[in-house]
């Protein structure tokens, strides 16, 4: 207890300190929370946090077999395997963040029910998981770049920024919603782990934009590029295949301009999602 | 006296919810069954507690007791009225809630202890303290999914024992463990007692209440029918039971 000098601490509602500012306040327990997933994720299993590599390995090798030598995108995309890769990490981490978040809260009943504690914890607990798992990821992307000849510069560096930016904001945004909303309806965790069927293949991570450009008409593609994820996985290409390449890929036209809508509406989701959150919560301990 | 909890003519409802998916949603619209009940658990409820004092909080099951301390912890929020603390709330309520199966004992202790309020330093501080009264330093290196139950029990308590709230609240966690385990339990209670916290009790040994609390309230389907000595709070508890015992036998019998 903090008490300045002698005044008397306030009567005041219990539980209404919570929030996400008391969230990121409370370093410590977050760290906690955040190594506990980790080592409950992996529990009794050999491999332990080397799974997080095996995953993405074993996608990536399917991908490279398919989609670039039987398919031949290896031959029509220069640096196929890097292309492939920078944005498969990127798309890994958004999907995870769902995933997680949205059973964030059901899956810490338990402690919703018995222990007051800001409920928002436990997302954003999440959320940072999926955040080191996606470490390994780029720093392989990193290694697999330099091999190909890529070397730092300020507009890579700014464009990968922007699109790891966009993604966070957008994924912890949607994931709070998705967590609240999933304690009282659990269809949801079904309808998002389809959905990352959609979110895989809808982003021109496997292929290029412009096999949407050639073969759909004008709306379909506005459509298209309106995802604030194709923005910023085109984004992480350009940060980290393209300079390795010849320069003669075209990204999606006026990319910078969407990425900074994109941001834009990821930051206003990320404020919609804290507002239906903190609604919502006042409600968690008695559904769960 | 400062008041240390003012609870307000609050009223808390529940809406029981059948269906928790689109289909039992669907099945139990097509049959015209009902989608939920509601039910009053909390009904124009007003107490105050003061500083210092240990109420212990009596009734039959599902008469609101539980709820009411819930709302206290902020848990729950209270549909109508209010609910206001002053300082730092801790509960033992089901303290088993915050440990962790898959980590050991020496980790549960700085994990749980940070859920219940306490920082890195206060922990560490307190550490030896909370091995030493649990008695389970021997397994502290163990994953607890290994610890007997009594053992599991014995460190959830002591890490909420050794939280230093203004206001505590403690449901019916006395009723585990072995006697020299609960003798040690109560031991600490009066220690807390003694520092002038707040307390609020809820148990369902009435004989072991009125011996720890210096105030009872007695509640019934929701309301406050009693607050006063807690030997008389104790008495109309029993008489509930023993007609709901009445009852109980008479559908029997009938």
């Amino acid at each position: 207890m903090t008490v300045t000098g002698t005044e008397p601490v306030p009567l005041r509602p219990p539980g209404d300190s919570g929030g996400l500012r008391e969230t990121f306040r409370n370093k410590y327990l977050l760290r906690l929370l955040v190594r506990r997933e980790l080592r409950s994720r992996y529990k009794g299993s050999f491999l332990g946090l080397g799974w997080s590599y095996v995953r993405p390995a074993v996608q990536f090798l399917v991908y490279f077999y398919v989609v670039g030598v039987f398919l031949g995108t290896n031959r029509s995309l220069e640096d196929f395997p890097v292309y492939l890769f920078s944005g498969m990490v990127l798309v890994n981490l958004f999907t995870e963040t769902l995933h997680s978040t949205t059973r964030s809260v059901t899956g810490n009943a338990p402690l919703v029910r018995k222990v007051f504690l800001p409920r928002e914890l436990f997302p954003t607990a999440s959320t940072l998981v999926s955040l080191v798992h996606f470490l390994p990821g780029v720093i392989i992307v990193m290694v697999a770049s330099l091999a190909a000849g890529w070397r730092p510069s300020a507009a890579a560096l700014g464009a990968g920024a922007l699109g790891l930016a966009i993604v966070i904001v957008l994924g912890f945004g949607v994931g709070l919603i998705f967590a609240a909303v999933n304690v009282f309806f659990r269809d949801l965790e079904q309808v998002v782990d389809i959905s990352m069927i959609v979110i895989t293949w809808s982003v021109p991570m496997i292929y290029p934009w412009t096999a949407v450009s050639g073969k759909a008409p004008g709306w379909v593609l506005d459509l298209y590029l309106a995802n604030p994820l194709v923005s910023a996985i085109s984004l992480f290409q350009r940060a980290c295949w393209y300079p390795g390449t010849d320069g003669t890929f075209v990204f999606p036209p006026h990319l910078y301009g969407r990425a900074g809508i994109a941001l834009t509406a990821s930051v206003l989701i990320l404020i919609a999602g804290r507002l239906v959150f903190a609604r919502l919560q006042k409600r968690f301990a008695q559904e769960l | 006296m400062t008041p240390s909890i003012v609870i307000d003519s609050v009223s808390k409802h529940f809406t029981l919810r059948h269906a928790h998916s689109f289909k039992e949603m669907s099945v139990r619209a097509f049959r015209r069954q009902r989608l939920s009940d509601r039910f009053t658990a909390l009904d124009r409820v007003s107490v105050t507690l003061h500083q210092g004092e240990t109420v212990a909080l009596m009734g039959l099951n599902g008469s609101g007791k539980s709820t009411l301390l819930k709302l206290m912890s902020g848990v729950m929020q209270p549909d109508e009225g209010s609910v206001r603390v002053r300082g730092r709330i801790a509960g033992l309520i089901d303290v088993g809630a915050g440990l962790h199966p898959e980590l050991t004992g020496r980790e549960n202790v700085y994990l749980n202890g940070a859920i219940l309020g306490m920082s890195r330093a206060e922990i560490q501080r307190k550490f030896d303290a909370i091995v030493d009264f649990s008695g389970v330093e021997r397994f502290l290196d163990d994953q607890v999914k290994f610890y007997s139950s009594g053992m599991f029990m014995r460190l959830a308590f002591s890490i909420a024992a050794h939280t230093e709230p203004d206001v505590f609240l403690i449901d019916e966690v006395l009723a585990v463990g072995d006697p020299p385990f609960r003798e040690k339990c109560l031991a600490r209670i009066r220690e807390l007692r003694g520092e002038g916290r707040t307390m609020v009790i809820v148990a369902h040994d009435i004989q072991m209440l009125v011996g720890l609390c210096d105030r009872g309230v007695t509640m019934r389907q929701g309301r406050v029918v009693y607050d006063g000595p807690t030997e008389e709070a104790g008495r109309l508890v029993r008489e509930d039971r023993q007609a709901r015992r009445a009852a109980a036998m008479g559908e029997i019998g009938g």
